[in-house]
């Protein structure tokens, strides 16, 4: 904190040395000179200082002339001494100060602005509304955008592409039983019993289904970005470029400016002293001795952290039923669509981390959160190992004064579309399970990682390029296992409550698809529905 | 698939492929689309495994069988205009397609005969033009998996083989197998209708 108040302090007092060295430099030239040497050298380098920055200036004569004569010189020094010190050094070196008093000046209002309006708030936890101001703008121009488009393309009479996000063929949903029996009966003339047989034309029904698979499949498409209705002026989600007008593209071009000159440096300058802040902040608290102070401490310098990281995302979060928050002795679990959930979550609650031990800047970091509270770091070795990770957690689950733990089932980043398989480890320890569910809004920039098209430094790149991060959080109320539920179930049942409330689809399919091909146990639940069809079940078969 | 560019000018040859598929110049634009999604490592065509990847797919009795009609003739790849080719066999059947028919143009993908011929294909392994006894067993072994018994499964197939057969050869010709099923309702059975 004090290091940003003495830096802009400090930076403004250079300038003005440095204004002032010139001040003095040009004073000890002016009303002193003594030789021609000296003049030629005053006037020499002022005539340099001129071409060097490019422009020349009406001048009078008597400032640029270059040989001199004795008449004139002393006529000229004279003249010099008869001008107020303050105005020749203006005179002699105007551009220069006046960039660098630019510079300066708006050098200081960054960081004023930057200390003011974001910092401060951050550590009371307090907000101004600017971007909740922010958003309403931007909206009303992507209306008007998307407007523009599609008149652009009504008048060249073409069709806007328009993507859909409930799949691109109608499909009816029917059984695998009603549907054969319906291709049964339009093909052949017999009556229908319920004898089981088999028919040529069943195979119709899973060639189309095959074939609606390829089309659209429900997986696919989970793991690549959302595809955006209306257009956010980004280029990175336009699929209709042809259409743009010039008030379109200038309008665009704006965006680009402000989002890579403006908003780009301001957002790293705060990410960085944030993850600063959070490695020196937490490094100090460690060295305190254990209690209450130093809980108290641990748990302000995280929130302030991860809050001046929300902002320097820009993430205009909003929390729904906080009094469900989780407590100590409980498992947060939520749906994964970035790394940047983390912060999200963490910026509004105080957990305790579960992850894998990483290198580089992971690994300060890591290193200096575990000193100021127990967080759970796993080597990497560790992580196969299923029993000892269950170990770690239960220990640290039993322990009622450690934080509630914060876990992300899916084990992989989703689209935040929907919500696929969860893994039961964490589901069998037997705590307190708190959901969350987080759902993104992507009109103002999609938050999901696409971590085989983008590695993590492009990721937060394009974060930090984009308008901003939208998102809603909401905490539902603790679940707990029931007695006749096995781990699996359990799993189940939170991640249908999961999704019902963030509005996303429920996929029993594993997020390891987007890796692995599926196992072939699945594809026996499809015989097994088909074959009763043709053989009947074992009682029929026993009777006939 | 965020940054896309999925105009009518990025697909090759996409007039020549409409007036042999009958795709609209939309529904053309979402299969590239979904071409280009379902080609992960942009090689610009598809392998098995590309298709394989599909979760739904895999789980389907006939999966693989489906995977092969894509690849003909034991090529291991196939393009855009290989891809919609087979796709096109279920667009479904318009108005205009049954009326105005210029007999010197070849018979539309999507037609009925079209239509029951890619399903025999399915059943035909060998690519003989005759379901034999042996191939329709294979092909009610994928169907059923390890649920049934092998006299059971030869049972059903005798029977099935005998029912269609008309010139008593012990194999179901093209005709024999669209006799067999003159009365069903191919047409809407075997279309998959894209949303505009």
């Amino acid at each position: 904190m004090l290091l940003l108040k003495i830096c802009p302090a400090l930076l403004t007092t250079q300038v003005h040395l440095f204004r002032g060295d010139l001040a003095f430099s040009a004073a000890s030239h002016g009303p002193f000179r003594q030789s021609f040497s000296s003049q030629a050298f005053y006037s020499g380098t002022l005539e340099w200082s001129l071409f060097s920055l490019g422009d020349p200036l009406p001048y009078p004569d008597w400032c640029c002339r270059k040989g001199p004569s004795e008449g004139r010189g002393l006529f000229s020094r004279q003249r010099a001494l008869a001008f107020p010190e303050s105005s020749t050094m203006f005179l002699l070196l105007p551009f220069d100060s006046l960039i660098v008093n630019l510079l300066g000046i708006s050098l200081t209002v960054l960081f004023t602005l930057l200390l003011v309006f974001i910092i401060v708030p951050a550590i009371f936890g307090v907000s101004f509304g600017i971007r909740k101001l922010y958003m309403k703008t931007l909206l009303k121009i992507f209306a008007w955008a998307t407007l523009r488009m599609e008149r652009g393309a009504k008048e060249k009479n073409h069709q806007l592409y328009k993507p859909y996000t409930n799949g691109i063929i109608a499909k009816d949903p029917t059984s695998l039983e009603e549907e054969i029996k319906e291709i049964r009966r339009s093909g052949s003339s017999k009556a229908l019993d319920n004898t089981p047989e088999f028919e040529l034309s069943d195979i119709f029904y899973f060639c189309r289904k095959g074939m609606e698979t390829i089309m659209d499949d429900e997986v696919t498409k989970r793991f690549s970005a959302e595809e955006l209705e209306s257009w956010n002026l980004l280029s990175r989600t336009n699929y209709n470029f042809q259409y743009i007008s010039l008030r379109l593209t200038v309008l665009w071009g704006l965006g680009v400016l402000i989002r890579y000159c403006f908003l780009l440096p301001l957002r790293i300058a705060l990410a960085f002293t944030g993850i600063s802040l959070l490695v020196v902040g937490t490094t100090v608290v460690g060295y305190l001795p254990n209690g209450r102070f130093k809980e108290f401490l641990s748990k302000h310098v995280h929130l302030m952290c991860y809050r001046i990281c929300v902002r320097a995302l820009t993430a205009i979060i909003t929390y729904h039923d906080r009094e469900n928050r989780p407590r100590n002795g409980g498992i947060c679990v939520a749906n994964h669509t970035s790394p940047i959930d983390v912060i999200i979550l963490a910026s509004d609650g105080y957990y305790a981390m579960v992850g894998q031990v990483h290198g580089g800047l992971m690994g300060v970091i890591q290193r200096a959160m575990v000193k100021a509270c127990p967080h759970i770091w796993f080597e990497r070795s560790e992580v196969k190992d299923r029993h000892l990770v269950a170990k770690r957690l239960t220990e640290h689950v039993r322990d009622k004064s450690k934080l509630p733990i914060l876990i992300f089932p899916e084990g992989t980043c989703i689209n935040n579309t929907s919500v696929m398989m969860f893994k039961k480890g964490s589901f069998e320890i037997g705590a307190t399970v708190y959901p969350v569910a987080i759902k993104y809004d992507p009109q103002f920039g999609d938050a999901f990682w696409n971590s085989s098209k983008y590695g993590m430094v492009t990721y937060l790149l394009r974060m930090m390029t984009s308008w901003a991060i939208v998102c809603s959080v909401w905490y539902l109320p603790p679940m707990t296992r029931e007695a006749d539920e096995d781990a699996v179930q359990f799993a189940n049942r939170v991640k249908s409550a999961i999704a019902r409330q963030g509005g996303l689809v429920d996929l029993l399919w594993d997020g390891g698809l987007k890796r692995e091909k599926v196992k072939d146990t699945f594809k026996e639940e499809q015989q097994k529905l088909y074959s009763k069809m043709i053989v009947g079940n074992h009682e029929d078969r026993s009777r006939s | 698939m965020g940054s896309l560019s999925s105009r009518a000018a990025v697909i090759p040859d996409v007039d020549s492929i409409r007036r042999e598929t009958g795709f609209s110049q939309a529904c053309l634009l979402r299969l590239h689309h979904r071409f280009q999604a379902l080609d992960r490592d942009k090689k610009g065509y598809l392998s098995r495994m590309d298709l394989q990847q599909i979760g739904a797919l895999a789980v389907n009795p006939l999966g693989d069988r489906i995977i092969d009609s894509f690849f003909p003739d034991r090529s291991q790849r196939v393009d855009f205009s290989g891809f919609v080719r087979v796709l096109a066999h279920f667009r479904p059947i318009e108005e205009e397609d049954s009326e105005i028919r210029d007999l010197k143009k070849p018979e539309p993908l999507n037609s009925r005969m079209n239509k029951l011929r890619f399903a025999f294909q399915l059943y035909d392994l060998d690519g003989d033009g005759k379901i034999s006894w042996q191939e329709m067993l294979q092909v009610l072994r994928l169907m059923v998996g390890v649920q049934v018994t092998e006299e059971q499964l030869e049972s059903i197939t005798d029977r099935t083989v005998q029912e269609a057969d008309e010139d008593g050869d012990g194999a179901v010709s093209f005709l024999e197998f669209a006799k067999s099923l003159e009365k069903m309702n191919v047409e809407q059975k075997m279309s998959i209708r894209i949303l505009k």
